[in-house]
């Protein structure tokens, strides 16, 4: 595999051919918030918080760095001043949905966001997809999956297949940012034991 | 609906799993809806995940996981039709049937739906039902329309 | 029906087909693409039928449902030929005198004619109607001329010329260049050029290619792709597989709206008519070039008409975008070179292979090419699909083709683009309309939509209607698409019921720079455009709602009140009976007052209010004058009514 040269904040980084920014970035030790990223998962492309600026030849560009390939060349910077506001602005997004989350409290402090500015949502989940990816790709199982779209947009567990994998593997609950993961399994699995709807399937809300 | 009515829709489709979508518009289109067995069964022979199938179903706006009334209602909400008035139309059917976009009424009769653009532009605002195009509505001509549906 | 073998096998069926036709033979033509159809024009057609047997003639006189004319506002539509006399608003009563006094006897049936607005003058001839006569229907006009049922009437207008052409020596390089060389840009919104993108695939190492054809046509508003899709789906046919030869494919997709039944029936009935005349499958008019489409419909998503969503829907999977920096010219469906490619954009491809590069470059601009179809919906008086050469003037397509505002209302912008573009105010009517002065302005090409506004159209209420409906169709995977645009959409609703406040459009401008930056796909990235573009124009409409609690339009419910002008009231009682909620006092000769608590805003009262009295009006940004005294409202005997 050949190698590829690239300067990210102004630090010459050595990567692999069909490594990602993002991926040349931590080899190098150098830090770029993610939230939806996991090494044993594909890139999602769903949080944008780990969106930086390239310049190739005289193009300067924002792109996310978990999907962005790194180029010979390039020149890659994790901080700038727009980068910042777009960041700060979208943890002020997530902070309306899930304002305890340890994560998005210290990316708060970092890029100064308002835990206030938007109005407090119903719904603590973020969307990073995490839970989903996880259960598909790595334990191949399922059980759990995006229903809707947009603003309507969840998560849901399939009942029968939760019942019977859920509790011997839980492994995607570490992985949520904001716990809403364990409430909608302990949701499920309590409609689906034994209350009046027993089994009730996935509707729309 | 039986599992043979469901599987010959899917063995039309060779049981292609990028027929996916194909075979649920088939099933909507012939049952109005998609009955949990439906999908269960097309998990099992198309060898897809039902948590994919679930977001399919739900993302759509074209399918149904409940019952839906005799007469589906679709009102367009496109530019044209709003800048004509459409969200007029839209609280009149709402007035007089009694039920918000996405629901069907206790008897089964009417399904109300929004939809973003039908395409008859020039006719706005326009209302759908089963099929038929109503245009150039106004709230009064609307119940008149509505009426004639028993 | 038999296969056709060859270029030359081709040409000598066409000239069969055509010597079998008499040019002058009376013709009777229907619109009946889906606006007519919604018109009526089924029972017009059926009727047609009935009479034509009644009377005889069903030798005599041929009769021809052809797609969409484009003049939607004044269907169902008739055309007699070969003289071109045109009839309009036609209802099945109108028939039998058509066919006896017109077909039978020559004469012209003067009030079922056009009649134009400024001249007051009839007019006879379909191609002297200033609808028509301002327009350049290179594409588009075909659909008067054939039923999209009959791949026949497509080969007797010279249908499938291009395809005959290019399996008589033209190598897929020589394809390539023409296309590259007409600078045909994609219809479908990108204008992306199609020469490069088909190069892009061509070159690309890879022996398993596809093409597709985009028929999601989401943007509410526009329905050209429809009615090309219904009224000619063989020209769309035959640029998909020109295409596919020019870059290498085997496979073509259509992706149709399932809002688009008569679309779907249309294209799959020619794809199976092709077939059969050796159109499309093996050994292509004995070229040895293999070519196979198949249709799969959308199932109500608007977001599954972005390329990468529309792709990864057509592999089964939800259609979400894809976050990529691979074009998918070079990986696309199944992460295979693919060629997406709008359906206008195909349709121009048999014309720019049959007339050469070099004629479809007479039209247009510099960057832009050729003809654009546009919808011209909204407030206009003549409703329809315009298909116009790029670099005419917005004010020629809104005045001279579209007849201008009707009511007697003023202009005020017309909107381009669809949800990713913008508004256009008045003094940019001379703007000459083509993809590069469109986004200069603020707004986008898009795939055609043209809707236009009049003064009673309130500006923020568009960007908040055109944010609602992305929030609506976001396939919410991305953060600053999914919740930024729900934010927008929360406050432009308070701004529009008066609850605005200090600030609000800084936060706006604010989330707008994080969207267009920040999000996955173009639906994001283009989402706040309506709301700049109405901001750049039209701040004075934001100021006003969010300062003064007043919709300069008085169009926003919450923020305007009906009220009747006493001394303009003459207690007809009209209004009175008329109200849904019983909101008015009055009674005969006793001014009416509207009880401003049980008023829900209707406008019932303000719309039956008779013209030569106008009592009722609209009040905004101030309270509501104090009801006159009980004395002063019994309207005297002999009283002089207001001048």
């Amino acid at each position: 595999m050949s190698e590829i040269r690239l300067q990210i904040d102004g630090k010459e980084v050595t990567a692999s051919e069909g490594m990602t920014v993002l991926e040349a970035a931590q080899s190098a030790g150098i830090y770029i918030p993610t939230l939806c990223h996991h090494e044993k998962l594909e890139p999602f492309g769903g949080c944008r918080l780990c969106i930086v600026e390239v310049e190739v030849g005289s193009w300067k560009k924002l792109v996310v760095s978990c999907v962005y390939l790194a180029e010979e060349n390039l020149k890659v910077r994790t901080r700038s001043e727009k980068i910042d506001r777009i960041r700060k602005i979208l943890v002020e997004m997530l902070l309306a949905h899930a304002p305890e989350s340890p994560q998005l409290q210290d990316l708060a402090v970092e890029y100064g966001a308002d835990r206030d500015r938007f109005e407090k949502e119903a719904s603590f989940c973020i969307h990073c997809g995490l839970c989903v990816r996880y259960c598909a790709e790595v334990k191949k199982k399922n059980a759990v999956g995006f229903v809707d779209r947009g603003i309507r947009k969840e998560i849901g567990f399939i009942p029968e297949i939760a019942l019977k994998e859920c509790n011997n593997c839980k492994e995607c609950f570490p992985l949520c940012p904001t716990s809403y993961l364990q409430a909608a399994f302990v949701l499920t699995e309590s409609l689906a034991s034994g209350g009046p709807t027993g089994g009730q399937t996935f509707e729309k809300v | 609906m039986d599992i043979e009515r469901i599987d010959r829709i899917i063995d039309r489709h060779q049981c292609q799993p990028s027929s996916l979508i194909q075979i649920l518009l088939e099933i909507q289109s012939e049952n109005h809806w998609l009955p949990k067995e439906a999908l269960e069964r097309i998990s099992r022979k198309l060898d897809v995940p039902l948590s994919r199938i679930q977001h399919i179903a739900t993302f759509y706006k074209a399918f149904s996981l409940v019952p839906k009334g005799r007469y589906e209602i679709h009102i367009c909400m496109g530019t044209a039709c709003h800048v004509r008035g459409a969200p007029r139309i839209l609280d009149t059917v709402q007035d007089l049937i009694g039920i918000k976009p996405g629901e069907t009424d206790l008897d089964l009769k009417f399904s109300l739906e929004t939809v973003n653009c039908l395409g008859c532009c020039a006719l706005g605002p326009v209302m759908e039902i089963n099929g038929k195009t109503h245009g150039k509505l106004s709230p009064a001509e609307t119940i008149d329309v509505l009426k004639s549906y028993e | 029906m038999k296969r056709l073998n060859s270029p030359e096998e081709l040409e000598k069926f066409r000239q069969d087909i055509i010597s079998k036709r008499a040019p002058d033979k009376p013709c009777i033509t229907l619109c009946s693409g889906s606006a007519c159809q919604a018109t009526g024009s089924r029972d017009v057609a059926a009727r047609i039928e009935e009479e034509i047997k009644k009377q005889g003639l069903s030798d005599k006189v041929d009769i021809r449902k052809t797609g969409c004319h484009g003049f939607c506002e004044q269907g169902p539509i008739i055309v007699i030929h070969p003289e071109g006399i045109c009839y309009f608003r036609i209802k099945p009563g109108d028939v039998p005198g058509i066919i006896s006094q017109t077909i039978k006897e020559k004469k012209v049936i003067e009030h079922l004619l056009y009649i134009d607005p400024v001249t007051k003058k009839k007019i006879v001839h379909e191609s002297e109607i200033p609808f028509y006569k301002n327009q350049e229907r290179l594409v588009f006009g075909s659909n008067g001329s054939i039923d999209p049922r009959s791949i026949d009437d497509y080969l007797a207008i010279g249908g499938y010329s291009a395809l005959g052409k290019i399996f008589s020596g033209m190598t897929p390089e020589k394809v390539l260049e023409e296309v590259k060389k007409s600078n045909l840009r994609g219809r479908g919104g990108g204008g992306f050029p199609a020469g490069k993108k088909w190069e892009g695939s061509r070159s690309a190492p890879d022996d398993t290619k596809y093409v597709i054809v985009n028929a999601d046509e989401g943007d509410p508003g526009a329905y050209m792709d429809r009615s090309l899709l219904e009224g000619n789906p063989h020209s769309v046919l035959e640029g998909l597989t020109i295409g596919a030869y020019a870059i290498g494919s085997h496979e073509g997709y259509i992706y149709v709206r399932q809002e688009y039944p008569l679309a779907v029936e249309n294209i799959t009935l020619a794809i199976k008519q092709a077939e059969a005349y050796g159109f499309l499958g093996e050994n292509i008019l004995g070229s040895g070039f293999d070519f196979n489409v198949i249709v799969h419909q959308g199932a109500g998503a608007f977001v599954s008409g972005e390329s990468t969503a529309l792709m990864t829907a057509l592999e089964g999977r939800v259609g979400e975008p894809r976050p990529k920096y691979i074009r998918s010219n070079v990986k696309g469906l199944w992460n295979k070179p693919t060629v997406l490619n709008n359906v206008e954009t195909w349709a121009n491809v048999p014309l720019i292979i049959d007339k050469g590069a070099d004629w479809f470059t007479q039209f247009g601009t510099e960057g832009s090419k050729g003809t654009k179809i546009f919808s011209l919906v909204g407030k206009i008086t003549n409703t329809g699909l315009v298909e116009v050469p790029m670099g005419i003037t917005l004010k020629d397509i809104i005045y001279k083709i579209g007849g201008g505002i009707p009511g007697g209302k003023k202009f005020k912008a017309v909107q381009t683009g669809g949800p990713s573009g913008g508004c256009i105010p008045e003094e940019l009517l001379d703007l000459e309309v083509d993809f590069d002065q469109l986004t200069k302005a603020g707004s986008m090409m898009g795939s055609g939509g043209m809707i236009v506004m009049d003064e009673d159209t309130c500006m923020v209420d568009v960007a908040r209607y055109f944010i609602h409906f992305l929030t609506d169709e976001s396939c919410g995977k991305c953060l600053p698409c999914r919740e930024g645009l729900r934010q927008m959409d929360k406050i432009l609703t308070n701004i529009t019921e008066g609850k605005g406040k200090e600030g609000d459009i800084e936060l706006l401008e604010e989330l707008s720079e994080t969207i267009i930056a920040a999000s996955l796909c173009a639906l994001g990235q283009s989402a706040p455009n309506p709301f700049l573009s109405t901001l750049r124009y039209f701040r004075d409409e934001y100021e006003a709602h969010i300062k003064d609690k007043r919709c300069p339009a008085l169009s926003c419910n919450e923020l305007i009140s009906y009220y009747i002008d006493p001394d303009k009231c003459r207690a007809c009682m009209i209004c009175l009976k008329k109200c849904p909620v019983d909101a008015i006092d009055g009674g005969k000769k006793k001014i009416h007052i509207i009880d401003q608590e049980k008023c829900t805003n209707c406008g019932t009262c303000l719309e039956v209010c008779p013209s030569r009295f106008s009592a009722v009006k609209k009040i905004s940004g101030e309270p509501v004058p104090a009801a006159v005294p009980e004395e002063k409202r019994i309207i005297e005997k002999g009283t002089a009514s207001p001048a």
